[in-house]
């Protein structure tokens, strides 16, 4: 096959996935282009003029930043919970050979192959049948449930490619079971908690779903633009949509940078 | 060597090593796993126990509910939602076929064509979905909608008629559908096909094999378990989903979930909803299960 014809099809692939990207990223620019609409009525679907006002208070209208801040709280709760019951899990999953290890595994999958709407109608059967009262903390139940089986995951990859020559090192070196895991087992596996830490709150900070189950009165983020998608989205919601995702990519962005600066050092 | 070094190659079967102290051996997994077990025992397992206990209950929210085996409610629940049922794997099916078309070769391109510029790529593929999915859903609604730039460029083009809309049809679910959980397809593709090595590649270029039997006989099979991933990971949330429905459909388009969500938070009509939500569960384990089995990448699970 001539070259002229490979680099045809090579580019050919690419320009494929480019298109997919931009078809991606096709909402995301509506999403951050309408933040800056002046709506004439209620809907702010039609473009009507550039103005900065729904950035110079996003907090303007009602509730909105009250339902942001319930799902920074509820998310960070969730977060540190099922980080620490997931790790445990997963280190137990992969470290250890017991009865009903395949079992175990298999409880674990199943949370990630049910459809959110019977996870949440069951956990609400659940709360409905024991009397108790939907709110704040069954949300954070529910959100603990439903990222448990993510956080797993992302520490089981991280923990099964690990050489365990390191921490029989450590042993040899006389480092007691605790120092070894505190200083040679922890460490490498960090990254993929930390990992499964921000997956399970990306998760939890926009479900909507599970939670539109379990919420009772209590209005977080996703709940408060369903309700207002109802009524009429103000702009203000692009604004915070639009921040989300500015935050996110500074994150990625920032570690990033990070990684690149300290492979960096290592190498000279 | 103590419990905490047990290799993770270490067979299943076989628990006890006699060289270690079974008591300090035995416990270690149990005190790791106890917390977590219970976590999903209780919240996961006995919910699913009480959804089918009130599945089979009847009587109403005010004079409370009893177990009277009633198996009525899933026949009377089949025939007056059997539509929905249908059209939710329907829908959630051609989302996943469409996500499967267009995803396979955005992950192709990643993994084996984007060089330098693969980890940048893998960041572009998540970072739509760092803003929320229901304003994400909403901002379709804007770009389908009937003075949109997409219908009347279709209406130009003659595709779309004089009246003809987008917003508020299936063609529009299927399409939120699609666009929703298009990452859960492509991440799994992307890690499949980015172990594919490149020499099998040259080898069956070298065997003289066209591009195309290449990719048929080296990468495409190499790919079947991020395929299968993928797919199922698609498949699965797609068939609950009910805002796509909510935001970009019409009375017409209503999934399961739609009705689920209602009959539970609205029309508070617990055992049917209860037996729609057990008919849905068992249906996509069923689904799933023989789709694994045929595709034979059952070690997924």
């Amino acid at each position: 096959m001539s070259r002229a014809v490979r680099a045809v099809r090579q580019h050919a692939v690419m320009a494929l996935a480019v298109l997919v990207l931009l078809y991606l990223f096709l909402p995301v620019v509506v999403v951050v282009a309408f933040s800056f609409n002046d709506p004439a009525g209620r809907y702010n679907f039609a473009w009507n003029g550039f103005t900065l006002d729904s950035w110079r208070d996003p907090c303007g209208v009602p509730g909105m930043c009250d339902a942001v801040l319930r799902s920074l709280q509820i998310g960070v709760i969730a977060t540190v919970v099922a980080t620490l019951l997931g790790t445990l899990l997963a280190f137990g999953l992969v470290r250890h050979s017991f009865r009903g290890r395949a079992s175990t595994s298999l409880l674990v999958f199943l949370p990630m192959a049910t459809p959110e709407v019977v996870m949440g109608a069951s956990l609400l059967t659940l709360f409905v049948n024991a009397g108790v009262a939907t709110g704040f903390w069954t949300i954070v139940i529910a959100h603990i449930l439903f990222t448990v089986s993510f956080v797993v995951v992302t520490v089981k990859a991280r923990l099964a490619g690990f050489d365990s020559r390191l921490e029989e090192a450590a042993m040899d070196l006389y480092a007691d079971e605790w120092q070894t895991f505190r200083r040679v087992t922890l460490p490498l596996a960090a990254p993929g908690i930390f990992a499964g830490a921000l997956l399970a709150f990306a998760l939890s900070f926009d479900d909507f779903i599970i939670t539109n189950f379990n919420s009772g009165n209590t209005i977080t983020f996703p709940m408060y633009v369903w309700g207002a998608a109802q009524r009429g989205v103000p702009p203000e919601v692009n604004v915070i949509g639009t921040a989300m995702f500015v935050l996110a990519l500074l994150l990625v962005g920032g570690a990033e940078v990070l990684r690149r600066v300290r492979s960096g050092t290592a190498a000279t | 060597m103590t419990a905490v070094l047990t290799p993770p190659s270490a067979t299943p079967e076989a628990p006890a090593d006699d060289a270690v102290p079974p008591s300090a051996r035995s416990r270690a997994p149990y005190l790791l796993l106890l917390p977590g077990l219970l976590w999903l025992a209780l919240f996961f397992l006995v919910p699913l126990v009480a959804l089918v206990s009130m599945s089979l209950q009847t009587g109403s929210l005010s004079e409370g509910y009893r177990l009277t085996w009633h198996w009525a409610t899933y026949s009377s629940a089949w025939s007056t939602y059997g539509d929905q049922l249908v059209r939710s794997f329907l829908y959630a099916g051609a989302a996943t076929v469409l996500a499967l078309l267009v995803g396979y070769p955005l992950a192709y391109a990643i993994a084996l064509r984007a060089g330098r510029w693969r980890n940048l790529m893998l960041v572009l593929v998540v970072a739509p979905f760092f803003t929320s999915f229901l304003i994400r859903t909403l901002a379709w609604k804007i770009v389908l909608g009937d003075e949109g730039w997409v219908v009347g460029a279709l209406q130009t083009v003659g595709l779309l008629g004089e009246n003809g809309r987008l917003l508020a049809t299936p063609a529009a679910v299927v399409l939120g559908l699609t666009y929703n959980f298009l990452p859960f397809m492509v991440l799994p593709l992307y890690a499949s096909l980015e172990k594919v090595d490149p020499r099998l590649l040259e080898a069956a270029t070298d065997l003289y094999a066209t591009p195309a039997r290449a990719f048929w006989a080296v990468t495409w099979p190499l790919s079947i378990p991020g395929v299968v991933a993928g797919t199922l990971l698609t498949f699965i949330p797609a068939a609950g989903d009910y805002v796509n429905v909510q935001f970009l459909g019409n009375p017409g388009s209503q999934m399961i979930g739609n009705v689920i969500q209602s009959r539970f938070l609205t029309v508070l009509d617990y055992p049917v909803a209860a037996a729609l939500s057990i008919t849905v569960m068992a249906s996509v384990l069923v689904l799933v299960l023989t789709y694994v089995r045929r595709v034979g990448a059952r070690e997924l699970l």
